[in-house]
């Protein structure tokens, strides 16, 4: 059985029962394998340290034993939850909801100051002249972006993020990775969105993993560290399972789905078991960890979609952007226009919304 | 010829006390009593309390021939078909003895050995995959019903048994099996051919008696899941139907001669099985 | 930020809960009263008597209905058997013709079918929709496929249609049932009577129109609607030949008794009890989703429900939480809301059964959960229920509910699963969840159940036979299966 209550009772912890989000076959063998149960458990997200002071040997055994995802069901799921109806007011909040929650992203090798400076003004005021159009969350660019976004931000709530650790490949150096970090917040990153090492992942080097996300979490210091699973790398749902708890235990502040540079990106089935992950994840240790969404989203009913899916997987405590963020490029304006509709009760014309 | 009573043997015979087959053994009525079809030769007249044995012993006996192989059923069938013509004078004899009794013995042969062929073909013939419209694997297979009870005809008392008997099995089900009451002999004489046919014990009961003090036992018995009323006269199928609805008993009513894998799906229930297909 | 973590969050919950996005009903039209459909056309009943139907969530009069009476239901067989002849000697390729158009019609009128049978019967909208009525037009585009083609569905034999089919179908899928019914007897040259259920009449009234519209010839199909008494006139009419019921146990023995010695063909699709038993290594979010479809699908008016959830011992606690947060997002409501997930109790009667069994399950010891829900002041309304300390003996774990209610038990054993899953009269479905391929073969072989739904639960499809083992019933209906009851095979 994988009863991990073993370990809740030798740290006097009181834990019983059977973790959720682990199969069956994550028995612990023996007590060697007990400090890899406990960590990825009890190690708080916070102390890193900790972590990395632990036996990890057993880890791949572990991570093997995530409990299965059916995928047939799952996307029926999800497919149900997307038939989910909102209309007039709420459907307002919602999408106004969807722009508070929205990353503004441009990664691009063709990225400018001049793009990235019309962009920040969008992101603080997505609707010229109008004010009750809500800031989005946050802006998100490659690195060497991040000083424009200092200088055109200042003075708003909206937040800088940054994509970093080789984007979008990860297929780097970890002294580099490590590097980028902690050159991006020190130059004003408030957020770090970290890709895992997908070729380490896939190969069943989840030590390497796990290792890598802990030093990059340790290298953001204050920064939000956000750690994308790149799920369309990843082949199974089960994969996107291990990979979210693995990240998860490693310290990830949230877990992203995708880089949106990669097809298929971000879809409702990934994120449903994500957050269903998340769920699991919060049941067992406590400490809630975000979610976010990047990569295909380009309209407001698929932005909806996605509300309603964190609403009804993770609850109304998700539903802000401290632990939802909706990652697009061209996502903002069609809830521009769909806002534009519900208050005016015409159908919108793209020539009257702005595109930065 | 030592089991036969009319034997015009000079030696002073050794004759047979016929019993009952219950549970793989040869008993005597628990009701100690007996009657004489043919005026001569005691034949045990089973009671209800018989036939709840004998329910009993199949119960326990079906899941372990339902689970048997296909092919390990149809080899013991055959060998039933084997031993029953190694025994062809006797039961020749039995059955009255000329042309017409050597055709019924070959008939009860022939049917054996041809539903020895159909236990690992049945599922393919009537079983599918069903292309269902989603991604789901989807199949239906015929699985044995349970606890049968079959009335066997008075008139071909071998023969006609046995081709309700061999379909019966051939699925997978486990028998209680009224012999015929007029000519009771070559039904328990066909227990010492099944008892010698590795037919595990229970797998098929054989009683004898009066059908008219048995037949609502059986009909209203809840643990018999099919009752197959071959013997049966209109009255009486009229009266099986009704008790039969205590317990949504199958009622197999085909004309006696038929023989088909459509009678022994008759004694099937046809299982379909979802599983998404997925990775 | 503008707006705090906490105002979100309350907020959320506000718009989350969803504002009412209701079906739109203005494109369809119900009549005041309904006659029967007897040889080709609506005729008023020789029965004066009529009796309304009500719509479950409102206590609103719908419509009236004629309670058919012996008169009219010997006109309808006589029509039938009027109409037999030719429709059985009509080119096979004719008739799936009749059906394929059939079954389009159902398609064009789609939505209007599912606002009915969701005002008449109290069924969410979104199952009507997305259920009900696809899978009745499929089914009549699956049988009209077979309609040419029925040699070669039974090798070595000539299939012969029977005559007059006589059909009682229930009111948890009135027109889906119609469809399991009439689709078969009709590709396999039979003509019918069909009477609906009592309290759902309506969607089978459409689809009389629907055989108008399609020129079905006259008598090939007749409805008449009526409770009980009509039905056990159409079952026991001297020249049906064949009888087809769908309802409870209880009603499916008196038939099998009531036409003993008749000579008639009978099938039963009748009452469950089914096991849905997961395993310690099931894929648990997709289980918990395969519990709820299993057992709040339809308010739990399923005879095939995952009434028994069988949860291995070791798994059951996390199960049991996830499980109940997830009742928790169950929406009971108008069911022509588009995100209610469970609608009304089909009829006064049947609420009074369920309140009667869980009131059983308390008193006997099991302990109640029941999320927090408010139930609509008019209307039939049960709140999605589950029961955890349940030994097998309680009413509630032997006892057809057929409500929105969930009975709990562990094991600890796949041998124990499996004594426990058949420990029962029934025999219609069971739910095996587990990640091991080897086991499900084990745990499916072994269900005494006719259909097993392995990691999935309550799908259906017209290619796929249905029916059940034991007290459940006999025959099948769906697939090739589904012909038989319907043939000769001589």
């Amino acid at each position: 059985m994988g009863k991990l209550d073993v370990a809740g009772e030798t740290t006097g912890l009181g834990l019983t029962g059977t973790a959720a989000w682990l199969g069956p076959h994550a028995a612990t063998r023996n007590d060697a394998a007990m400090p890899a149960n406990r960590l990825v458990r009890f190690i708080p997200s916070h102390n890193p340290s900790m972590a990395t002071a632990l036996s990890l040997t057993h880890l791949g055994s572990l991570m093997r034993g995530v409990r299965s995802v059916d995928e047939v069901g799952a996307e029926e799921r999800a497919a149900s939850l997307a038939k989910r109806s909102i209309k007039k007011s709420s459907k307002l909040w919602a999408l106004d909801l969807a722009v508070r929650c929205m990353d503004l992203t441009t990664l691009e090798g063709a990225d400018t100051p001049g793009k990235v400076a019309a962009m920040c003004a969008k992101a603080i005021r997505p609707k010229p002249g109008d004010a009750t159009i809500p800031s989005v969350a946050a802006v998100c660019v490659y690195p060497l972006r991040i000083a424009d976004c200092v200088e055109h931000l200042r003075g708003s709530t909206v937040r800088i993020a940054s994509v970093a650790t080789a984007f979008p490949s990860g297929q780097s150096f970890t002294s580099v990775k490590i590097a980028e970090t902690e050159e991006a917040v020190r130059v004003g990153a408030h957020e770090i969105d970290m890709v895992i090492d997908r070729g380490a992942f896939l190969s069943g080097d989840y030590q390497r993993v796990y290792d890598e996300i802990v030093a990059v979490k340790e290298a953001c210091g204050p920064a939000h560290l956000k750690v994308i699973l790149e799920t369309g790398e990843l082949g199974t749902y089960d994969a996107v399972r291990r990979a979210s708890i693995l990240a998860m235990a490693a310290g990830a502040d949230f877990i992203k789905t995708s880089t949106g540079k990669v097809q298929p990106a971000a879809t409702l089935p990934v994120a449903l078991v994500m957050m269903e992950s998340i769920r699991d994840f919060v049941r067992e240790t406590g400490s809630p960890v975000g979610f976010k969404a990047a990569g295909g989203i380009r309209t407001a009913k698929q932005a909806i979609a996605y509300l309603v899916l964190t609403y009804e997987t993770l609850g109304p405590d998700w539903m802000t952007p401290d632990r939802l963020r909706l990652g697009a490029s061209t996502l903002l304006n069609d809830v521009l226009m769909q806002i534009g509709k519900e208050r005016t009760g015409a159908y919108q014309s793209a020539d009257y919304f702005t595109i930065d | 010829m030592a089991c036969c009573p009319t034997s015009s043997s000079t030696e002073l015979d050794v004759r047979k006390t016929y019993k009952l087959f219950v549970n793989g053994e040869f008993v005597r009525s628990e009701s100690g009593r007996a009657y004489r079809p043919d005026g001569k030769v005691n034949v045990p007249r089973g009671s209800r309390k018989d036939l709840r044995d004998a329910v009993r012993a199949s119960r326990t006996a079906f899941p372990g021939w339902a689970g048997r192989t296909a092919m390990n059923r149809g080899q013991i069938l055959y060998r039933a078909a084997e031993m029953l013509d190694g025994r062809a004078a006797q039961f020749v004899q039995l059955l009255g003895g000329g042309a017409r009794a050597r055709r019924e013995l070959d008939q009860a042969v022939e049917t054996l050995v041809w539903y020895a062929g159909w236990t690992d073909k049945l599922s393919q013939v009537t079983g599918t995959v069903n292309p269902v419209a989603g991604p789901y694997f989807n199949f239906t297979i015929p699985e044995p019903t349970g606890v049968v009870a079959i009335t066997a005809p008075e008139v071909a008392p071998l023969s006609g048994l046995v081709r309700r008997l061999a379909p019966a099995l051939c699925g997978g089900n486990v028998v209680v099996a009224l012999a015929a009451e007029s000519q009771p002999l070559a039904a328990l004489t066909l227990a010492e051919v099944l008892a010698t046919s590795d037919v595990p014990a229970g797998v098929v009961n054989i009683i004898s008696g009066q059908r008219k003090e048995l037949l609502p036992w059986l009909a209203s018995h809840m643990d018999i899941n099919a009752i197959d009323t071959a013997g049966c006269s209109a009255d009486e199928i009229k009266a099986i139907e009704e008790s039969a609805a205590g317990n949504v008993k199958r009622v197999i009513k085909v004309t006696s001669d038929e023989q088909s894998p459509y009678l022994v799906a008759a004694f099937m229930e046809m299982k379909t099985v979802w599983h998404p297909i997925g990775v | 930020m503008a707006i705090t973590k906490k105002q979100s969050a309350e907020l959320a919950r506000q718009v989350f809960e969803y504002a009412p996005a209701p079906e739109a009903i203005d494109h369809v039209k119900i009549q005041p009263h309904y006659g029967l459909f007897i040889g080709g056309r609506m005729v008023e009943g020789h029965s004066k008597k009529r009796f309304p139907t009500i719509n479950p969530a409102t206590e609103r009069k719908l419509a009236e209905v004629v309670e058919a009476d012996e008169v009219d239901v010997d006109r309808a067989v006589k029509a039938a058997g009027k109409a037999f002849d030719s429709w059985a000697r009509l080119a096979p390729s004719r008739r799936a013709r009749y059906l394929f158009r059939i079954s389009r019609l159902l398609q064009e009128r789609s939505r209007e079918l599912a606002v009915v049978e969701t005002m008449d019967g109290g069924k969410p909208i979104k199952e009507s929709r997305d259920v009900d009525i696809p899978l009745s037009a499929a089914h009549f585009f699956y049988y009209a496929g077979w309609a040419d083609k029925l040699e070669w569905a039974f090798p070595n034999r000539k299939p012969r249609p029977l005559g007059v089919a006589g059909q009682v179908i229930p009111w948890n899928f009135p027109l889906l049932m119609l469809a399991w019914k009439i689709a078969p007897a009709l590709a396999a040259g039979n003509t019918v009577v069909l009477k609906p259920a009592e309290t759902t009449p309506l969607s089978a009234m459409l689809f009389a129109e629907i055989c108008m519209q399609a020129e079905l010839p006259p008598g090939v199909v007749n409805i008449v609607t009526g409770a009980g008494k009509t039905g056990s006139l159409v079952v026991s009419h001297p020249d049906v030949k064949k009888v087809a019921f769908t309802g409870s146990t209880e009603v499916g023995k008196l038939i099998q008794r009531s036409i003993a010695g008749s000579g008639k063909r009978l099938t039963l699709e009748l009452g469950g009890k089914a096991a849905n038993i997961v395993f310690d290594d099931a894929p648990l979010d997709q289980a918990v989703e395969g519990i709820v479809n299993g057992i709040y699908f339809n308010q739990g008016h399923v005879c095939c429900a995952g009434s028994r959830l069988l949860v291995q011992e070791s798994i059951a606690e996390p199960l049991l939480e996830k499980l109940k947060r997830r009742l928790s997002t169950l929406r009971l409501g108008d069911p022509l809301d588009k995100n209610t997930d469970i609608g009304a109790i089909n009829s006064r009667a049947q609420l009074e059964k369920i309140r009667g069994l869980v009131e059983s399950g308390i008193e006997e010891g099991a302990e109640l959960y029941q999320p927090e829900c408010v139930l609509p002041e008019r209307g039939f309304w049960f709140p999605p229920t589950l029961f955890t300390n349940v030994s097998q003996s309680y009413r509630i774990a032997r006892e057809e509910i057929f409500g929105p209610v969930l009975s709990v038990l562990t094991f600890r054993t796949p041998n124990e699963a499996v004594e426990k899953a058949n420990n029962t009269p029934y025999g219609l479905s069971a739910g095996v969840w587990t990640d091991k391929g080897s086991r499900i073969l084990w745990m499916a072989e072994r269900m005494r159940a006719g259909v097993v739904w392995a990691n999935t639960f309550n799908r259906f499809d017209p290619t796929s036979p249905f029916g059940g083992y034991k007290e459940s019933g006999y025959g099948r209906e769906g697939g090739v299966h589904g012909l038989l009851p319907y043939l000769e095979l001589n």
